[in-house]
């Protein structure tokens, strides 16, 4: 429900290319589908691909430094703690960092 | 079959979720019960530290989380939606530990061996015992209500629970004339919820007046007044004998002998405790379930019941029965105090209730008494029913000791206060009810107590207000967000907001957000406007780095600024496409599943055989879920896989109809000269020209057109953001701020004109000026009446303030600006701009429509797509 502190390993889901600034794309990890989140400071953030108000796709969302923002109802998730902004179920949250060579690395939960 | 199955009291979420325990264990608490009342003392419970106390089972036999009850009027009414009026769902139980039985029945309390036995066979032993079973719709004897075997009649419905307001929403479409049966607050909420669904609604009520629980009977009709003006039949002092129908109600049959069709029935007849499982468990049980001042049952017999409580609307407390949810919060929390030991003396001492409720749209507030009862009582009355207003007090010995508001609430929160606490009132009995000299309003939420209730319907005080406030709200809307104060019937929205304010910053304290153009800059539009042409910023990320404190970016502000900035440098804006909504990223409107619906141009409405063979060949090509002639005269192409759009655009080789952005969609016309007998206009042709020349052009909000020939109006050009009717002589009247969506309005005249040049020149202005001082997503059906017509009319068509030269130039750029954003998409402007974002796992798809049947299409014949979405590899450890 919320983030695991010990992932049981890392995978390596892309380059950091992939995924334009401030945008978002899906990847699957483990069969489950995980939206990585591109910031505008050059961070990147990890959470699940499913919205869990009513399965929307989050990485289609808008984002910012803190929250990304649902496309289909506009409801609002953090994306460091995964807490609803809405009063809506929370985020479940990965780990993800962006590795040496440039990949993008998103621990499985 | 074993004495006990006993569960696992504690189940594996709970051992994660909780703290360590304390050495010992904790004691077991059931509630039977998961409506407004059980699952508040539950979480009156866990803000008390009850999670150490006690492990938590709850009983819901409805399959949900805990909803909003009061808010099944607003989903009745389609003004919510169902998703937004959980207070607690499902994952909330699991996150705080609790063993939620959703859909099962408590059937029997075995009081001595302390078990609750449910309709799945388990029994589940309690230490403490909580009942918040509510109450349920009362049937009056009619004959004909119920079949043989017990169920009611078809198309006959109670007003009580989702499943209920959902089988009336299931049904609304499909027939025409119902009938309410009690004109109490629910009838009247029903009365009006079926009616906003097109139902002819009569509603039938058996007292001399409507809401006699509340309203005396002049109040009553002045209310009867506003409700028959919505076009509701209402019919007093006239009781149902009998509902006709064999198969399904066909009608309702009055005491005097008159017969009302009817093809749907709801019966608002008052409300029945739900006792009988205290009943049958041996528990006292009078009108409701008895308790005391801890809320505490008592045995049929007298004796002790143990651990067992009740709250909410299943209760008799000193005699008095609770049909509204103010009370229950207070039982709520004096229950939990006791449990909890936080104060093991709380006392509940019965509530005095007010009543505070917006019913069918119309205000109303009530409280303690309704009319004098003594001689000497005073009785001040104002009563308008011509304008639906009436408003009364009643005095005692220098004591507010009833008030009657109807239509104008603004001094409720005033009256609610003398009333609660006995304050001394205004020499000049008028005061009480208009202001003169009494405290204003904003006096009034400075005034106002603490612990003032102000939120009845979600138990929200003014303190709770202020404390959000203090936590950094600083929009109401924020405020709203946080409390939920405002989210049950919405009568109390302007005291939420007159608190804010006051709370934010001195009496005269505005909500300056609420002029903000977006919520992350505090400028409005037009401050915002000459900040950013100031400092010549071209991008979005430029605009939060200059204006925004501290340069924060912000989720919610992007797309308003994509906009304004398209509007002050037409052509000239550094493109950032995180800025951009989905819908503008891929130029479609995302859908349900994530897939989108493509719209293609198709001017004025008029199309020919060979753009709908095209359209026809891409429908088959690429399987779209279904192909719909839309209410804005064009083809929509429905379900498109996002990775599929660039194709179907070139495949379709027209131009986007912007069915998805907030910018100019379509100019609707009619047939006009060239066919219609009637036409006095060459409609189509104008209504071709107009989309021509405003195609695609970033607005506020959504801007929509129509041209019509003649004042018949068949392509609805009144009730459009801006609309043409051709009157004779070669002359058109020019309509704006129309809107026949959420709100119906018809538009403002702004000019009569002598040619199709001047209606395009004016127009033009017209909407430049809308985009230029409109608020974000501010339609311009609240944009003209917010200036007013004259004010439009003088700016626009007089140029009394010297803006035309400029509004004309500035348009001219935009318009030649224009670049068809589906010739874009060919090669992708960012990386992965068309992959899909649909997870793999299950999602509530959009239909496709059989192939053969009516908007259907063949099965899928595209098979090749890209689809399938990157796999990831693992790194190694
Ligand atoms: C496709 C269409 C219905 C149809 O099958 O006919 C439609 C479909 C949608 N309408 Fe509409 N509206 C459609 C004509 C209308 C009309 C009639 C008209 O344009 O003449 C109206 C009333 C006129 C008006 O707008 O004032 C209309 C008033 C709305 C509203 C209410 C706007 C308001 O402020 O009152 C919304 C909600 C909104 O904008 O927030 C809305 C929103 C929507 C959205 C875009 C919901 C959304 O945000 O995703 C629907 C997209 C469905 C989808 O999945 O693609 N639609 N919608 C029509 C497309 C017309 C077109 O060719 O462009
Ligand atoms: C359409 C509508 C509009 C309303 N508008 C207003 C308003 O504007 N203002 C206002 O103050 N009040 C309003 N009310 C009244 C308000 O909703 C109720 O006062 C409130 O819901 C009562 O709460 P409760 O918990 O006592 O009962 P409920 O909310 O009815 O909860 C009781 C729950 O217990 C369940 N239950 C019953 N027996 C059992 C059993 N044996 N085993 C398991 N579960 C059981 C029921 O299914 C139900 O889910 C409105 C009510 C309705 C229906
Ligand atoms: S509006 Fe007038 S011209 Fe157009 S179709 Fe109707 S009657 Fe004919
Ligand atoms: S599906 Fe994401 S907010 Fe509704």
């Amino acid at each position: 429900m919320t983030t695991t502190q010990s992932p049981a390993r890392e995978v390596r889901v892309g380059h950091l290319d992939e995924v334009p600034a401030g945008e978002g794309r899906a990847y699957v990890v483990d069969g489950e589908q995980v939206a990585v989140f591109r910031h505008r400071s050059g961070r990147v953030s990890a959470v699940q691909a499913v919205c869990p108000h009513s399965g929307g796709p989050l990485a289609d969302g808008q984002i910012d430094e803190d929250v990304v923002v649902c496309p289909l109802h506009l409801f609002a998730w953090d994306l460091a703690t995964g807490e609803s902004r809405n009063g809506q179920p929370p985020l479940r949250v990965h780990p993800c960092r962006v590795a040496g060579d440039g990949s993008v690395v998103v621990g499985a939960c | 079959m074993t004495a006990t199955t006993d569960r696992p009291t504690t189940t594996p979420a709970t051992a994660t979720a909780l703290p360590a325990q304390r050495g010992r264990a904790r004691r077991r608490l059931v509630v039977v019960g998961n409506g407004m009342a059980g699952a508040r003392a539950v979480e009156e419970i866990l803000a008390r530290g009850g999670a150490e106390q006690f492990s938590v089972t709850m009983f819901g036999d409805e399959p949900y989380g805990n909803y909003n009850r009061i808010a099944l009027s607003h989903v009745l009414a389609g003004e919510e939606e169902e998703h937004g009026i959980f207070l607690n769902a499902l994952p909330w139980y699991a996150d705080n530990g609790i063993d939620l039985r959703a859909g099962v029945r408590a059937t029997f309390v075995d009081r001595h061996a302390r078990l609750v036995h449910d309709d799945t066979g388990a029994r589940t032993p309690y230490d403490v015992l909580v009942l918040a079973t509510g109450s349920s719709p009362f049937f009056p004897a009619m004959t004909g209500l119920r079949r043989e075997d017990g169920s009611l009649l078809p198309g006959v419905f109670g007003f009580r629970t989702l499943d209920d307001t959902r089988a009336m929403l299931a049904e609304a479409g499909l027939h025409s004339r119902a009938v309410v049966i009690g004109g109490g607050l629910l009838g009247l909420e029903a009365a009006h919820g079926l009616q906003k669904h097109g139902l002819d609604v009569d509603l039938v009520h058996s007292p001399k007046h409507l809401m006699n629980q509340q309203l005396n009977a002049e109040a009553g009709r002045v209310l009867q007044g506003r409700i028959e003006a919505l076009g509701i039949g209402v019919h007093t002092a006239a009781r149902t004998v009998a509902l006709t129908g064999e198969e399904r109600v066909s009608g309702v049959l009055l005491a005097d002998g008159r017969e009302l069709a009817a093809d749907m029935v709801v019966v608002t007849a008052g409300i029945r405790p739900n006792a009988e499982l205290a009943a049958r468990s041996g528990l006292l049980v009078e009108r409701a379930v008895v308790v005391d001042d801890a809320m505490r049952c008592t045995g049929d017999d007298g004796e002790d019941a143990g651990e067992v409580y009740a709250v909410g609307e299943c209760v008799q407390h000193r005699g008095e029965t609770y049909g509204l949810v103010a009370p229950l919060w207070e039982q709520a929390s004096v229950l939990a105090d006791r449990l909890t030991g936080t104060d093991p003396a709380a006392e509940y001492h019965g509530s005095r209730t007010a009543t505070k409720l917006k019913v069918a749209g119309v205000d109303v507030a009530a409280m303690g008494l309704s009319e004098p009862e003594r001689v000497d009582d005073e009785f001040v009355v104002f009563s308008e029913p011509r304008r639906g207003i009436y408003s009364s007090a009643v005095v005692r010995d220098g004591r507010l000791v009833g008030a009657t508001l109807v239509g104008d609430v603004r001094k409720v929160a005033f009256l609610q206060q003398a009333f609660d606490q006995g304050l001394p009132l205004p020499e000049e009995r008028v005061q009480l009810l208009f202001d003169m000299g009494t405290p204003s309003e904003e006096t009034g939420a400075a005034e106002l107590d603490d612990c003032a209730q102000v939120c009845n319907c979600n138990g929200v005080s003014k303190a709770a207000i202020v404390d959000a406030v203090r936590g950094g709200c600083s929009t109401v809307g924020q405020v709203v967000d946080a409390t939920r104060a405002g989210k049950g019937c919405g009568s109390c929205k302007s005291l939420v907001a007159q608190i804010t304010e006051w709370a934010a910053g001195g009496d005269l304290a505005v909500d300056e957000s609420a002029n903000w153009y977006v919520p992350a800059i505090p400028m409005d539009k037009q401050q915002l406007t000459a900040a950013i042409r100031e400092r010549d910023l071209r991008s979005v990320s430029a605009v939060f780095r200059e204006l925004a404190p501290a340069g924060a970016e912000d989720a919610k502000s992007k797309m308003a600024l994509t906009s304004l900035l398209r509007v002050i440098w037409p052509g000239g804006v550094v493109e950032e496409r995180d800025a951009r909504f989905v819908n503008d990223r891929v130029h479609a409107n995302i859908q349900r599943d994530g897939t989108f619906s493509v719209v293609p141009q198709m001017k004025g409405g008029v199309t020919t055989p060979e753009q709908l063979r095209r359209i026809a060949d891409v429908a088959d090509r690429y399987a779209v879920g279904m192909v719909k002639v839309t209410g804005g005269q064009r083809i929509d192409l429905l379900g498109v896989r996002k990775e599929d759009l660039p194709r179907m655009w070139a495949d379709l080789g027209m131009p986007s109809g912007y069915a998805y952005g907030k910018s100019m969609r379509t100019v609707k016309t009619c047939v006009g000269t060239d066919f219609c007998r009637f036409g006095l206009g060459d409609s189509t042709q104008l209504g071709i020209d107009l989309e021509t020349r405003f195609q695609g052009l970033e607005c506020p909000a959504k801007l929509k057109l129509a041209v019509v020939g003649c004042p018949r109006n068949c392509a609805e050009a009144y009730v459009k953001d801006v609309g043409v009717v051709a009157v004779g002589a070669g002359r058109w009247e020019i309509y704006v701020g129309g809107a026949a969506g959420a709100s119906v309005r018809k538009g403002d005249l702004l000019a009569t004109v002598d040619s199709p040049e001047e209606v395009i020149a004016l127009s033009g202005r017209f909407i430049q000026f809308y985009r230029e001082w409109a608020g974000w997503l501010e339609r311009t059906y609240d944009f003209v009446p917010r200036l007013g017509i004259e004010r439009v009319r003088k700016v626009v068509v007089e140029d009394s303030d010297g803006l035309a030269a400029g509004l004309d130039a500035r348009l001219q750029e935009a318009v030649g600006a224009y670049v068809d954003p589906w010739s874009e998409g060919r090669e992708p402007v960012v990386p992965g701009q068309f992959r899909p974002s649909l997870p793999l796992v299950d999602l509530p798809l959009v239909p496709r429509r059989p192939g053969g049947a009516p908007g259907g299409v063949l099965p899928d014949v595209h098979s090749s797509s890209d689809a399938t979405a990157q796999v990831a590899e693992e790194v190694a450890p």
